[in-house]
């Protein structure tokens, strides 16, 4: 036998959904075939989705990547002697010199592609538990301090400050405090804390043990969406690792402090994405939003003071402990300090994850790393921070949360969809109607009904019927659920419609026709 | 998105099963949705001979119960078809042609998204964003995720599924 090989492929869903199972049969097999000894890492994502399934061999000039690799091209790479990094049609060359990779801020995606997931000893081998190490050294207020000072603000959407949040939880008297993970991401264009927790479970554990004891909480869940199982099975056996080792339990690494953490599946409802409706969601009830004051904060899951935060927030926690607040406050551009990950989705040539620190163009995300559309065809549009989110005709905006206020527009989640010219954006303004109708949680009558008779009129003035006032009704419309609706369901439902209307007013104008009453 | 049993491989009611599987989670702190996945996944939908032990064991009333179960899009109330279509329906895909997709499975299986064909052969429903955005349009079959489908690559499929 030759010399071992490895070989990374991803476990990681969009490998998986362009056949990346398969491939690993195929490229046994054929090591079989010709005596060549391999052993198959599985490894997350870089986020380069457009390349899936991305191999990649260690080779002695270091890791080379072969992107969209098939069963079908598998005799042909050994032919090119890719074992050992041959040229073939569809090698990237070194994968740490791949633009699209070298060029992005790593911060919270550091590890992502880097390690095999499950590897608690890959973990600590790249960085991994150094932040927890630092924060069992220090006092919950300092821990709370230091994440603060970092600028941290929720990556969810809502981008509220995550030190001040902890440091309310941190300031509730209570028996039980509760850390929750929201990992239901539901927002179209968006994938990010599925490549993390597919990718690098360990570091979401490990900021949720940070955050457990920076405001004095032992439990934590994690409100997994249901479309997303091979993460259940990741984390899953992550917390089993992270358990034997003696990360989590009742007493963590011999400091007498307790944190365990439980997955708990979503069923399919978009609205548990928002903070109130999830907790309600996991205490096994109907996800429906809770008015607020009381701050979850104070009294969040079953009744008890809560950190309810987004999968990349808790993940971007570990490499704050392990380098100082200040490390991560250098990156990004007036209050949004550290940095985001981007999702390049839609009609886009190339696909995938940036994490950039904030203020890059939306231009340079579109163009330098999404190089355009797929269909080589003129963008018309791009939606940025979900189905709540603008769509947008300028591209010339930086990203950070200041700049897409000032523009009426959201970041959230850092989701960005790319239309070419088929779009007709009327459909798309009926369309957000119609998506916030089937996902209500119905507490509210602007969310409930409001979005039922956008939709009905917006299928008139599709048909031209009394058109120009027709539109008038769905401003005054907007107006109604953007300041009477309990949560951003039906508070954000305004903005792509409004935001369409805006831009591109000629998709709305349909030959007119007067219906009589 | 644990691949149910489907109609063909339907359950009969059994109430000791549904019962031990509802005790696996009646001490869990809100325990009810998982209880729920867990019938679900048995049965290939909630039977509502299921509510009143759901009842009992978490200490709620029927009603209560139904409500949860009809709140969330996954809780089925009847058996699916033999094989399950989901077809995304949100921006990422649209913006890939998951509207021209959908009339194409539409009229391929002369159903409309949220219907069984006659035979019990396919389900077909919508789903708002399976996280694979970047390698768009998505569609899963029997809870496998398939990417970039094209009308083509989506015949293939269903045509092996068929056999």
């Amino acid at each position: 036998m030759s010399d071992l090989v490895k070989i990374f492929v991803p476990l990681e869903s969009t490998a998986l959904s362009l056949g990346a199972d398969e491939l690993v049969l195929a490229l046994l097999e054929e090591a079989a075939k010709r005596g060549q000894d391999v052993e198959i890492i599985r490894n997350g994502s870089w986020g380069m989705s457009w390349l899936e399934p991305l191999v990649e061999v260690v080779a002695p000039q270091g890791r080379i990547a072969y992107g969209n690799v098939t069963v079908d091209d598998v005799p042909g790479l050994f032919d090119a002697e890719f074992l050992t990094g041959g040229d073939h049609d569809l090698c990237q060359g070194p994968t740490a010199e791949i633009s699209y990779l070298k060029t992005q801020d790593r911060l919270t995606f550091a590890r992502c592609g880097l390690i095999d997931a499950l590897s608690l000893d890959d973990y600590q081998a790249n960085g991994g538990f150094q932040g927890l190490e630092k924060a069992l050294e220090l006092t919950s207020q300092q821990i709370v301090d230091q994440v603060t000072d970092s600028g941290l603000r929720g990556r969810g959407g809502a981008a509220f400050p995550t030190g001040i949040k902890w440091n309310t939880v941190l300031g509730a008297d209570a028996e039980q405090k509760y850390i929750c993970c929201n990992a239901d991401e539901g927002d179209s264009g968006t994938f990010a804390d599925r490549i993390l927790m597919e990718g690098d479970p360990y570091c979401l554990i490990e900021g949720m043990i940070i955050a457990g004891l920076g405001v004095g909480a032992t439990e934590g869940f994690i409100y997994l969406r249901s479309e997303y199982p091979l993460c259940k099975e990741i984390l899953s056996e992550a917390l089993i690792n992270a358990r034997s080792q003696g990360w989590l339990g009742s007493d963590i690494r011999g400091s007498g402090k307790a944190f365990d953490i439980a997955v708990r599946m979503g069923a399919g409802s978009y609205v548990c994405g928002e903070e109130t409706a999830m907790l309600d969601s996991l205490e096994g009830k109907r996800g429906m939003v809770r008015p607020k004051p009381p701050l979850p904060a104070l009294e969040g899951l079953f009744g008890q003071p809560t950190v309810v935060n987004n999968v990349l927030s808790l993940a971007s926690v570990p490499i704050i402990m392990a380098k100082g607040a200040e490390f991560y406050q250098d990156y990004g551009d007036r209050r949004s300090r550290g940095t985001i990950a981007f999702q390049l989705a839609g009609n886009i040539a190339r696909g995938g994850l940036v994490e950039k620190a904030f203020g890059i163009s939306l231009r340079q995300l579109i163009e330098d790393f999404g190089g355009g559309t797929m269909t080589k065809t003129a963008i018309k549009a791009v939606q940025v921070g979900g189905p709540l989110g603008a769509y947008l005709d300028d591209l010339d905006l930086a990203m950070d949360y200041e700049t897409f206020a000032e523009a009426g527009a959201v970041l959230g989640h850092g989701g960005i969809v790319i239309f070419d010219g088929s779009v007709d954006m009327a459909e798309q303004a009926k369309f957000a109607f119609d998506f916030c109708a089937v996902e209500s949680c119905g507490k509210c009558t602007p969310c409930r009904i409001g979005s039922v008779r956008g939709s009905e009129l917006m299928a008139k003035i599709q048909a031209g019927e009394n058109a120009q006032d027709n539109l008038n009704l769905v401003k005054d419309l907007c107006d109604v659920m953007d300041a009477g609706s309990l949560c951003a369901m039906g508070g954000m439902t305004p903005i792509p419609v409004l935001s369409a209307l805006k831009h591109w007013p000629q998709d709305f104008k349909k030959e007119d026709f007067k219906v009589k009453s | 998105m644990l691949k149910d049993r489907t109609h063909l491989e339907k359950a009969e009611w059994d109430e000791q099963e549904a019962l031990q599987v509802i005790a696996q989670f009646a001490s869990l702190k809100g325990g009810l949705m998982e209880a729920l996945h867990g019938l679900q996944h048995a049965f290939g939908y909630i039977p509502t001979e299921s509510y009143e032990l759901l009842a009992d064991a978490f200490n709620l009333s029927r009603a209560e119960v139904y409500g949860v179960k009809s709140f969330y899009h996954d809780f089925r109330s009847e058996p699916a078809g033999h094989h399950v279509i989901q077809i995304c329906q949100a921006e990422s895909c649209q913006a890939m042609g998951s509207r021209r997709l959908t009339s194409h499975v539409q009229n391929m299986l002369g159903i409309k998204l949220g219907e069984t064909t006659h035979d019990g052969h396919f389900t077909l429903e919508a789903v708002y964003c399976l996280g694979n955005c970047a390698v768009s349009p998505n569609v899963t079959l029997d809870g496998r995720l398939h990417a970039r489908m094209s009308e083509q690559a989506i015949d293939n499929l269903l045509k092996k599924a068929a056999l």
